[in-house]
């Protein structure tokens, strides 16, 4: 390549939005593709790139907008939040991170939790937030997941997680390993009262998180190209001292493993657990 | 044996006292006055690194190539084991071991990670660290113990589950979150031991217990100081640092109500007196297994979920 060609190119790549100076928030571009695309296009695409159908990490709001019935979502412990019990400080404390983090987001944790209905079907559920603090499951995310199995040991409405998580966090040490106990006991009595759990795994579902109520759904579900494992590439490829294939760890091929039951789109995805939650749940509670 | 970095003052001493004894011997000289003065200093400052030791000389003892692993444990403690293997899947994992074992009148099923003391040996059991095989045959066992009514003693002795490529195929996240989940189901009683490293969900997947112990210089974490370190300090040589920021000593565990007990130890570590090690383990279980014999089913089950149930620190 030339030089004046390698300039061309740089010329080409300089997005249209930055050529004409448009700001951010009314256009955005594709990840993966690089597509310019129209920021109300993409939301009403439940921020699925229109091109090459990459799935942005969106919010907890974003998410009950794409998946809820019209208004039927009721928050519910919002008020359930963090405390720095072992005075961590790593490059800072976990104070100021707390601290921080709740002031950004307006809310407590990396979690919300409530009541829904999808396609006229009540259901409990929790949904999880990467971006803030990587979606990391310290005491907070682990008691609100297990409040929301309970409730549903309570009134038999199915439940539904969206997972997007890096893991346990580490600033609450062992804590954070015991809550992977803690929502998995709770999912073992949600399964003695034959209540159906869903488990929607979105990018990225990763250690702790994957390694406990994640995976452990009736069905699981994979957002497209979602990464989902219990040790990350990195440290794996560290292990083995080789290049992992390509895709590896991704939704599809834990479909092809036998590790989730469909990688499912985004666009799709509300109808397909109305389908799944009519089949499914066995005591018939439907909303009024 | 092998000398921790910490102990090397002390070494030094016990090289002295050696030198003194050979110099007396062949010279035909009386040393014994000088020999007992610095035996007596060796003493003092055997006593006074030992009680004094801080979380990351702790790991070190926890990783000490002679620690004693489950294995041997398991054979000094039961008056029978019989090592039953695989999880009729896919393979047999040599780096969890298990089997049925009496204790006096008790009829028990045993788990545990295993390590090896060398290089040959740890490379054969992975170093410890499972893949989903082992969690698999672990939970196989389990079920048994669960059907034949036989309470289940687990040893936890694990750097973490395997991070490998077929580990991570055959799912491994899948095989730690359904031992998780099923042991919380059982309604015999689970008894674990934390020996020497309790890491992250590797050692959780056989630990979901009604009772558990550490020894006294194991400790338990979420994840290990060296990966805390290179995350959250953004360097691995800070893994010290890490080690105490993320309270994983026994007292520690104890005191955050994860642990119910610890089991004491030889001073200096685990690995000077097997058999004393396992004596204070086989005690503990013996004890409980009296207490838990005159529990409803029902009634260990709801425990072992309370115990669980009630773990975490937060704001409402
Ligand atoms: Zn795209």
């Amino acid at each position: 390549m030339s030089i004046i060609d390698w300039f061309a190119k740089k010329e080409k790549n300089i997005s249209s939005a930055e050529r004409l100076n448009i700001p951010g928030d009314v256009w955005v571009k594709c990840t993966s593709c690089s597509e310019i695309l129209f920021q109300k296009d993409l939301d009403s695409h439940c921020k699925v790139c229109s091109k090459c159908g990459f799935h942005f990490r969106i919010s907890p709001a974003e998410r009950i907008r794409y998946i809820f019935d019209h208004e039927s979502f009721v928050e519910y412990d919002s008020n359930v939040g963090p405390v720095d019990f072992l005075g961590f400080f790593d490059t800072e404390s976990y104070s100021d991170r707390i601290r921080k983090a709740q002031q950004k987001f307006d809310r407590n944790d990396a979690i919300v939790s409530g009541v829904g209905s999808i396609g006229s079907v009540p259901v409990n559920a929790s949904i999880m937030d990467f971006f803030y603090m990587g979606g990391s499951m310290g005491s907070v995310v682990g008691e609100k997941i297990t409040r929301t199995i309970e409730r549903s040991i309570d009134d038999l409405k199915p439940v539904v997680v969206f997972t997007s998580s890096g893991g346990a966090r580490m600033q609450e040490g062992i804590m954070s390993l015991m809550q992977m106990a803690k929502t998995s006991a709770a999912l073992e009595r949600l399964a003695e009262k034959r209540v159906p759990y869903i488990s929607v795994l979105c990018d990225p579902t990763t250690g702790g998180t994957s390694a406990s109520f994640a995976i452990l759904g009736d069905v699981n579900i994979a957002e497209p190209g979602a990464l989902i494992s219990f040790a990350g590439p990195r440290v794996i490829e560290q292990t083995i001292r080789q290049k992992l294939p390509k895709g590896f760890q991704r939704a599809e091929f834990l479909l092809k493993h036998g590790m989730v039951d469909m990688v499912v789109d985004r666009r799709q995805l509300r109808e397909t657990l109305q389908t799944l939650l009519q089949a499914l749940n066995p005591h018939g509670v439907l909303a009024k | 044996m092998k000398l921790l970095p910490f102990e090397k003052p002390l070494a030094e001493l016990y090289d002295k006292i050696e030198q003194l004894r050979k110099l007396s011997e062949e010279g035909n000289i009386d040393l014994s006055g000088e020999i007992l003065k610095i035996e007596q200093r060796a003493e003092k400052l055997r006593l006074e690194i030992y009680k004094n030791l801080n979380p990351s000389q702790i790991v070190q003892i926890a990783r000490h190539p002679n620690r004693p692993d489950s294995g041997s444990l398991i054979r000094l403690i039961f008056d029978t084991f019989i090592e039953l293997h695989g999880d009729r899947l896919f393979a047999d994992d040599p780096a969890i071991v298990g089997g049925v074992g009496t204790l006096g009148a008790a009829r028990v099923v045993i788990v545990g990670h295993q390590k090896g003391h060398d290089t040959k040996e740890n490379i054969f059991r992975n170093f410890g660290m499972p893949n989903p095989d082992g969690y698999r045959k672990a939970l196989r066992l389990m079920q048994m113990a669960e059907r034949f009514r036989m309470p289940i003693i687990t040893f936890i002795d694990t750097p973490g589950a395997y991070p490998g490529l077929e580990a991570e195929e055959r799912g491994q996240a899948e095989a730690i979150a359904r031992n998780l989940r099923e042991m919380a189901g059982f309604s015999v009683p689970i008894i674990s031991f934390v020996i020497g490293e309790g890491g992250s969900g590797g050692a959780l997947g056989i630990g979901v217990a009604n009772k558990l112990y550490m020894l006294e210089n194991a400790v338990y974490s979420v994840i290990s100081p060296e990966g805390c370190a290179s995350i959250l300090f953004r360097d691995a040589k800070k893994a010290d640092v890490a080690a105490n920021a993320m309270k994983i000593t026994a007292p520690e565990i104890v005191k955050l109500g994860v642990a119910d007990g610890i089991i004491p130890e030889p001073l200096g570590g685990g690995h000077h007196d097997w058999k004393a090690v396992a004596f204070e383990i086989e005690r503990a279980i013996t004890s409980d297994l009296d207490i838990f014999k005159s529990k409803a089913e029902s009634e260990i089950k709801q425990q072992r979920y309370d115990k669980f149930r009630k773990m975490g620190v937060f704001v409402s």
